[in-house]
């Protein structure tokens, strides 16, 4: 479905992302994981055809997208940006109603169908009540779910998104992978950015490790988020272990265990802290 | 009810109330001046003019009503809907509630070309062209400054529209310094404290071409400015040609800014403070709030340009007036803004 061939991009002199290929196929749930810098921005700007890759293509059926107009582009990839609040206090509905954009004539208003579908969308998520409700007014949660539901509206083939779970509290940030890991079973794929390993295990089919703009390692969560190569990107000592759910799946956590020695020397005593005497 | 006006999508009330108050604001605006026109002899003037025998001759008031304030009337309701229209669609491609239609160095363009005209004497035709043209000039330099600078494109529109707006300025100023104190340098500060008093019918014709040119393609893509307002990425990933958009809505705003300045001088703070309060009434749906805008920043300029007329013995320059009574009704409609702000 989209498939990334020697992908070279630079910012002028300096190189962001050497030579990357990867392949993601239909109904696939694909992460990206990589330290702050190494490019996975970058990266999106480059598959969402917001950037030109320097040198090798991105092929969405064998099409180069380079050769597709931004309206074709717009209705087979839906993109989920971080939640951010516009300049003006847009219905919830009309934000979702901008997702039928790549479907309306530059000389139109949405129309009926639209509507229709910007409903189905909302419907999609559970959050038909917040139809009209402000955008700028509801919670970073439901924004984020709002933008879901405006991707959706794009009817895409394709979903990218760029950690949209960094903004929100514990409970929306696994409510909102739910959600995707629901999509992707019903045949859509998804492509997301994040920075937490965890959420790789949960959701993930497979998972894409940058470092400095190149291809670390690529397979299976299970392969490819392991100690060394979580020391590798990171720096930093990790220990994975499983943990059984309910429903029989194996979820693997991966929890941070860095070396005491490595901390900034700490002067004061730990047991000077209030609280701490009562404790100790 | 609210189902009759699905294209609007407002409620009855709202849309009879759009509709009235223009047109009571434009038969008010006859009735009232320094020569005032009782309703009843307003009514029987327009039968004569339109249905009245044709060997009748002109009344004095026939003079009155169709010389001078039919003119004045047409051209305050096309400047107000104008400058609030190409406020309303630039406070939303900014993606910033605070801009209004000179951000680019339209007006400073065009109070410049005037200033060049008078103090080259010339004709008031020459005039009203010259600060068209210049008024188009100053914002395609606003352009190529920022194409020079690839830089952010918003943020190099506005970087680009103070520097020549500061250009224009200053060129202005150095006019009127070698203006001859005597009768070009009233002449240059009255032009630019904009009036609608010397508008006539030659007027009316000479800018209704460049006002359809520009309020045309504004009412087609007047949905896809929402979509602006997410920022240049986001309208990309969402289809839209971020690039021809935004040239359509600086061309289109440019022309019928420059339009207004052309036959009314500089009228400020209307492309800032109606935006806002349509935006009050209607939402900041553009599908919606861009027509609105339109009625409303007719009706008001109307409306302030009676003030203008009937206020003293000497009229009162309207820029002065839009701008007195601007800051407070901005207040106002902040303070009391729900739906609109925030």
């Amino acid at each position: 479905m989209l498939e990334l061939r020697n992908v070279n991009y630079s910012y002028g002199p300096s190189q962001v992302i050497h030579d990357l290929s990867f392949n993601l196929e239909g109904g696939e749930f694909l992460c990206v994981l990589g330290p702050n810098g190494c490019g996975k921005t970058t990266l999106l700007k480059n598959i969402l055809g917001l950037l030109s890759p320097s040198s090798g293509s991105i092929l969405i059926d064998g099409e180069d997208i380079r050769y597709l107009p931004l309206t074709r582009l717009a209705q087979i990839m839906g993109y989920i940006p971080q939640a951010h609040t516009p300049p003006f206090p847009f219905k919830v509905f009309d934000v979702v109603l901008m997702g039928r954009t790549s479907y309306i004539s530059s000389l139109a208003v949405p129309g009926k169908e639209d509507e229709r579908i910007a409903l189905e969308s909302l419907e999609e998520l559970n959050i038909s009540h917040l139809k009209d409700k402000i955008y700028t007014k509801i919670s970073g949660g439901e924004r984020q779910l709002v933008l879901i539901a405006r991707a959706l509206a794009q009817q895409p083939k394709i979903l990218i998104m760029d950690e949209p779970t960094s903004s929100l509290d514990f409970g929306k940030q696994h409510l909102v992978l739910e959600h995707m890991r629901h999509l992707s079973q019903k045949g859509i794929s998804i492509l997301m950015v994040t920075h937490d390993p965890d959420q790789a295990f949960f959701c993930a089919h497979k998972v894409v490790l940058m470092k400095k703009g190149r291809l670390l390692d690529i397979g299976t969560p299970e392969e490819t988020i392991i100690e060394k190569s979580m020391k590798d990107m990171y720096d930093i000592d990790v220990k994975i272990n499983g943990m059984k759910l309910p429903d029989n799946r194996t979820i693997r956590v991966c929890i941070p265990v860095p070396k005491p020695s490595k901390l900034v020397k700490c002067r004061i005593p730990l047991n000077s802290f209030r609280g701490g005497s009562k404790l100790g | 009810m609210s189902k009759y006006f699905k294209w609007l999508d407002l409620g009855f009330i709202r849309v009879i109330l759009l509709v009235l108050v223009p047109i009571v604001a434009f038969l008010f605006s006859f009735a009232i001046g320094r020569y005032g026109i009782p309703v009843s002899q307003l009514l029987s003037t327009l039968y004569v003019h339109y249905f009245g025998s044709s060997t009748a001759q002109a009344s004095n008031l026939d003079t009155v009503v169709f010389n001078i304030r039919l003119p004045r009337i047409i051209a305050g309701m096309l400047v107000g809907a104008a400058l609030s229209t190409a406020g309303a669609a630039y406070q939303g491609m900014f993606k910033n509630p605070l801009v209004s239609p000179d951000i680019l160095g339209a007006s400073a363009g065009a109070g410049f070309g005037a200033c060049l005209a008078i103090f080259l004497s010339q004709s008031v035709y020459v005039i009203q062209i010259s600060a068209f043209v210049f008024g188009l000039i100053a914002v395609l330099l606003a352009c190529l400054i920022n194409k020079h600078l690839d830089y952010d494109p918003t943020l190099g529109l506005v970087l680009g529209g103070i520097l020549i707006s500061t250009l224009f300025s200053s060129g202005t100023g150095a006019i009127k310094y070698f203006a001859d104190a005597n009768d070009k340098l009233p002449e240059i500060t009255f032009w630019l404290m904009g009036s609608l008093s010397s508008v006539d019918k030659r007027d009316i014709a000479s800018i209704i071409i460049p006002m359809l040119i520009g309020f045309i393609p504004l009412f087609i893509v007047r949905w896809r400015i929402n979509v602006l307002a997410f920022g240049e990425e986001e309208a990309r990933t969402l289809g839209i040609n971020t690039r021809r958009l935004r040239f359509i809505v600086i061309i289109s705003s440019t022309v019928i800014t420059a339009a207004s300045v052309s036959i009314c001088g500089m009228v400020g703070w209307i492309g800032l403070v109606v935006p806002h309060l349509a935006r009050s009434i209607v939402g900041p749906n553009y599908r919606t709030l861009l027509p609105v805008t339109g009625i409303l920043g007719a009706t008001y300029l109307l409306l302030v340009d009676d003030i203008a007329r009937c206020l003293g013995s000497v009229e009162v320059p309207l820029g002065i007036l839009t701008a007195l009574l601007g800051v407070p009704f901005f207040i106002i409609i902040f303070k009391n803004n729900v739906r609109g702000w925030k």
